[in-house]
């Protein structure tokens, strides 16, 4: 286990190093969310109605990002010889490089959804729904993608093959992550489908470790 | 775990080694060995049919032309990747059959650094013994060791290849193995650093330990046995 924290801890204070990747990542997030009122014209009842999903679909871009090095830098440096041959158990470690991608870029994006949701007229009962499926729904956005960024780690072009792994992975999610705020929106209870975009994200947490450790084995041979 | 079913489909009917080599035996207790070891690396049969045998306090020095299989043999060593026949020993017990074990007792230096420019050399020899399960109190000695006290607060970044070396040399003996496993480790090492890496793996064969380093260079000390790969070339 402690094997685990001092990795999360090693992968933050890396990020907070590198100030500018996680700033390219947010005003990606920002910059292609205020694409749309360019795309589909600035009616705010028009925008109203697609805000969830584009803040939802920008910050699944956003995220992809991030996992594309995730542990394609490892493997470029040698670290992943070091990971694999530790004797903490490979799963554990592969949870631990997801944990930290996620309190270094989903957090983030998290924090400013509020303002970029603003910016797409979001009516005002969406806002707290808004913020707890991307809490419910971000960790498993990040395991399915940390299984996909294990499986590209030797791919030329891995960022393309990462994207074509895991955004038919995300469609649940989204699905449910949607029609959460929606239903909000509409004056509904949103707890069932907060409770399945839970589901979802602890089922990638049962299968995300043993895939990720399955993959980054195979890469180190 | 995930061994176990290539270990139990290998076939077992060539058990008698190739050729043996064997070191004197100086504590006795551990010893490391390889039985009919072959490596194929993409299809094509890098070695086959190796065998040797190194007891504590023994180094062995792996020798041969580029290609001949030293660092696949090594990452073989790792518990990295697995043999396509044969088996690799410790004190008797294949290695296949508890690999978490294993790896707790190899330390392995392999060609790449494994250095993030962002962190201080420091950073990185604290964070490979906690890696390993161990407390972060032999960080100090590791410094020492190879005269890297007063970069400890240096990022990587700015360090220089030798420096570089020294840093990825010092996870030797941050975080304690039995078995360290040494690929070109003293490349890019001017001279007093190389003198420095043959007084630890010295200090760690007095303590019982084994060393299996691959090199061009005659570092290799006293009681040194020497393993040549690729001499036999396929006709």
């Amino acid at each position: 286990m402690n094997a685990a924290f001092a990795l999360i801890a090693r992968d933050v204070r890396l990020a907070w190093r590198h100030p500018n990747e996680i700033a390219t990542i947010l005003a990606f997030f920002v910059i292609a969310a205020s694409l749309f009122p360019f795309g589909i014209g600035p009616e705010p009842q028009i925008l109203a109605r697609v805000a969830i999903g584009i803040v939802w679909v920008t910050a699944l871009l956003a995220c992809l990002m991030s996992l594309d090095r995730l542990f394609q830098a490892e493997a470029e440096d040698g670290s992943l010889d070091l990971l694999v041959g530790a004797p903490a158990p490979l799963e554990l470690l592969a949870l631990a490089k997801v944990a930290a991608q996620w309190i270094t870029t989903a957090l983030p994006l998290i924090a400013i959804s509020p303002i970029v949701a603003t910016m797409l007229h979001l009516p005002a009962e969406g806002y707290a729904t808004l913020l707890l499926t991307l809490v419910l729904g971000t960790p498993g956005l990040s395991l399915f993608g940390g299984i996909g960024a294990a499986l590209s780690v030797n791919a030329r072009r891995g960022g393309a093959l990462l994207a074509l792994i895991v955004l038919p992975l995300t469609v649940p999610i989204l699905i449910f992550a949607v029609a959460a705020v929606d239903a909000a929106i509409a004056g509904l209870s949103p707890r069932p489908h907060l409770f399945l975009l839970a589901g979802l994200s602890v089922f990638a947490l049962t299968i995300a470790p043993f895939a990720m450790a399955a993959s980054l084995r195979q890469a180190a041979e | 775990m995930y061994r176990s079913a290539r270990q139990f489909f290998s076939p077992c009917f060539f058990l008698l080694p190739a050729s043996s080599i064997d070191c004197a035996p100086m504590i006795g207790r551990a010893s490391f060995e390889a039985h009919d070891l072959a490596c194929l690396r993409g299809g094509r049969i890098v070695f086959a049919r190796l065998a040797f045998r190194v007891d504590a306090g023994g180094l062995l020095v792996l020798r041969g032309p580029n290609g001949a299989g030293k660092s696949s043999l090594l990452r073989m060593m790792a518990g990295l990747i697995g043999p396509a026949h044969g088996a690799l020993l410790w004190n008797g017990d294949d290695i296949a059959d508890d690999p978490d074990a294993h790896r707790a007792r190899v330390s392995y230096a392999g060609h790449s650094d494994a250095l993030k420019p962002a962190l201080t050399v420091a950073e990185h020899l604290v964070f490979h013994a906690k890696l390993r399960g161990h407390a972060a109190d032999k960080v100090a000695a590791a410094l020492d060791a190879f005269a890297l006290t007063k970069l400890a607060e240096l990022p990587a970044r700015l360090l220089s290849q030798g420096q570089r070396k020294r840093v990825a040399l010092g996870r030797l003996i941050a975080a304690p193995a039995p078995l360290w496993l040494l690929d070109e480790p003293t490349n890019g090492l001017d001279a007093d650093s190389t003198a420095r890496l043959e007084a630890a793996i010295a200090a760690h064969r007095e303590t019982g330990g084994i060393v299996v380093a691959a090199t061009h260079l005659d570092f290799a000390g006293a009681g040194a046995t020497t393993l040549t790969l690729g001499e036999r070339k396929a006709a």
